[in-house]
């Protein structure tokens, strides 16, 4: 055994080692993709050739948009998109109103009983949903605000650990610039519109980000407060698509409402993806 | 002072309002409730105050069967998603060509409608009069005879719901991990080297303690968040999951608030009761195991 062979083994071992780590890495991006893959071709394959399949095909070659054509017009699955969106963004602009005057509050006002605020605030964030919904959907229903949008986002608006985040980043700008604005004579509310926003523009997109992709997603507290199919969600649209939507046979025009509805995020995702995964490393947690 | 005072009131006003409403005021409700034995919703009514919405509840069999399922769900998918977003986060982090890339494809299923591609899930799992399903057909290439996995026996069910739940909790777990590992300084790789450790030993002596506290936060959400399992259900099985026999507590929770079943808030608030207990008790666990191995 002379210097050059053990030399040589060692680099065979890591050349063995790199590519069953590539192989590793494949596969589990093979189970990740693999749905989304099959999502999509059964959306174009067509109703009867679909079915006639015994053998699952992993190609298609008729593909159709003839699903997409029934998935709005056979089920109301633009309304269940507007709902979404109408719903994602008031709750997303709302829960930005309330953190960012909270989030000023906490790190640029002084006023007493602030610090023993902010550690309630913050103990507030281990109660789980769970434990409140039920006292929620009886506060909603006896507001009489069932099927409606206000029940839908009240509730959902506030998310604490946002205000902390965002009190973090604003606690970093120097407090020169607020006495300098102070001596110019400016308000408060125009020193945090026209400086502690856009300073810390990144956090707020990020918060903002996180809160779309929580409201598209939204299916618990939506399937409680509507049975009104006019104001379902996209989650709770899909539910009732699969219950007693197309048929439960039409599996490829179910497909491509999953498609439709999949979409929004996935481009979303890809255009934002470093400030989601930043945002969702720094404190996320699905569900 | 003092109308800085108010002033710092004033801004704080629509948190402590949307928060006073939505998450104080019914945690103590949700106390309360529990405690009310048989309250009737419509009346707002209730007969009198005691322990047996509590007894009810702990003997309902649709409880028990969701509190095992979750049960099962926990003690199955925490370990295996952890331990496979470990190896998957180790090989990523030991490459550099293409590792962006793996890393956008891992996190997707964090962005995507549970609800959705669980649809996805159960056509692929699915065994029809038309078909057996994709998944029916791979499992024929090694000799397994055709099984339902979403109607069929109890454990295929688990077994799709596991699968479904580890899918979809990879992303998270994947993205924290590589994170940890990233942060762990190279030079104490350099010094191991130095001393001819192997690669193994490296690894359970350097890294494992290093990332420990990343890992240990995975396993106390990882607990949490299985524990409150819920809509990956209903994505494989539909809305009725006591017909289907794989209820979970939180869809036992929501049944009985909601739904043809519902109507009974009182026993809603005592299963959410129980529920939190459960996770208090196992994350004090959790704690305790962590302040043995977590190297901080």
């Amino acid at each position: 055994m002379d210097y050059q062979t053990i030399e040589r083994s060692a680099a065979r071992r890591a050349k063995v080692r790199k590519v069953l780590t590539y192989i590793l890495l494949t596969f589990w991006a093979i189970i990740v993709l693999f749905p989304f893959y099959w999502m999509v071709l059964t959306s174009v394959k067509g109703y009867g050739a679909y079915n006639s399949e015994w053998i699952p095909k992993l190609y298609t070659l008729s593909p159709t948009l003839e699903n997409y054509r029934s998935a709005f017009t056979a089920v109301p699955l633009a309304g269940y998109f507007v709902n979404t969106v109408i719903f994602t963004l008031a709750t997303t602009a709302l829960m930005l109103v309330v953190t960012i005057l909270a989030a000023f509050a906490f790190s640029r006002l002084q006023f007493r009983g602030k610090d023993l605020v902010f550690t309630l605030f913050l103990s507030f964030m281990m109660i789980p949903s769970e434990l409140v919904v039920i006292t929620n959907f009886v506060t909603i229903t006896n507001w009489d605000m069932r099927n409606t949008f206000m029940g839908l986002i009240l509730p959902s608006v506030t998310s604490v650990f946002y205000i902390y985040l965002l009190k973090e980043n604003f606690s970093q700008i120097p407090d020169e610039l607020y006495y300098a604005a102070k001596v110019d004579g400016t308000s408060d509310l125009r020193y945090l519109r026209k400086v502690m926003i856009p300073m810390c523009k990144p956090t707020i997109i990020t918060i903002t980000i996180l809160k779309i992709i929580e409201c598209w997603n939204s299916f618990v507290w939506p399937r409680l407060i509507t049975d009104d199919q006019s104001y379902f969600l996209v989650s709770g649209g899909i539910q009732e698509i699969r219950e007693n939507g197309f048929g439960r046979e039409n599996i490829p025009a179910m497909m491509a409402a999953v498609v439709v509805i999949s979409l929004p995020l996935i481009v979303l995702f890809l255009i934002f993806r470093k400030k989601i995964m930043a945002g969702v490393a720094r404190g996320g947690v699905k569900g | 002072m003092d109308r800085n005072n108010r002033k710092g009131w004033l801004y704080l006003l629509p948190a402590m309002a949307f928060l006073g409403a939505f998450l104080v005021y019914p945690l103590v409700d949700v106390a309360i409730y529990s405690m009310e034995e048989g309250y009737n919703f419509a009346s707002q009514t209730y007969l009198g105050v005691g322990l047996y919405n509590y007894s009810y509840v702990l003997h309902d069999p649709y409880f028990l069967q969701a509190l095992k399922n979750t049960f099962i769900l926990v003690i199955i998918t925490v370990p295996l998603s952890t331990g496979l977003a470990l190896l998957i986060s180790v090989g990523l982090s030991s490459i550099k060509k293409l590792r962006d890339l793996y890393q956008t494809v891992f996190f997707l299923p964090y962005v995507t409608n549970t609800l959705a591609v669980g649809l996805v899930f159960m056509i692929l799992f699915q065994q029809t009069p038309y078909s057996d399903g994709l998944i029916n057909r791979i499992l024929s290439l090694f000799g397994v005879a055709p099984i339902d996995f979403i109607s069929g026996p109890y454990w295929a069910k688990m077994l799709t719901l596991c699968v479904y739940t580890v899918w979809v909790v990879m992303p998270f777990k994947i993205l924290i991990l590589t994170g940890a590992l990233a942060s762990v300084d190279e030079s104490y790789y350099s010094a191991a080297r130095v001393d001819g450790s192997s690669k193994w030993r490296i690894f359970c002596r350097i890294t494992l303690p290093m990332i420990s506290p990343s890992v240990f936060y995975l396993v106390i959400t990882g607990f949490i968040g299985a524990f409150k399992a819920y809509s990956d259900a209903v994505a494989l099985f539909g809305v009725d999951l006591n017909a289907a026999g794989m209820n979970t507590i939180v869809g036992y929770i929501y049944d009985m608030l909601y739904g043809t079943s519902g109507g009974y808030p009182s026993y809603a608030s005592a299963a959410a009761i129980v529920l939190f207990a459960i996770v208090l008790t196992i994350t004090c666990c959790n704690l305790m195991v962590s302040k043995k191995h977590v190297h901080y």
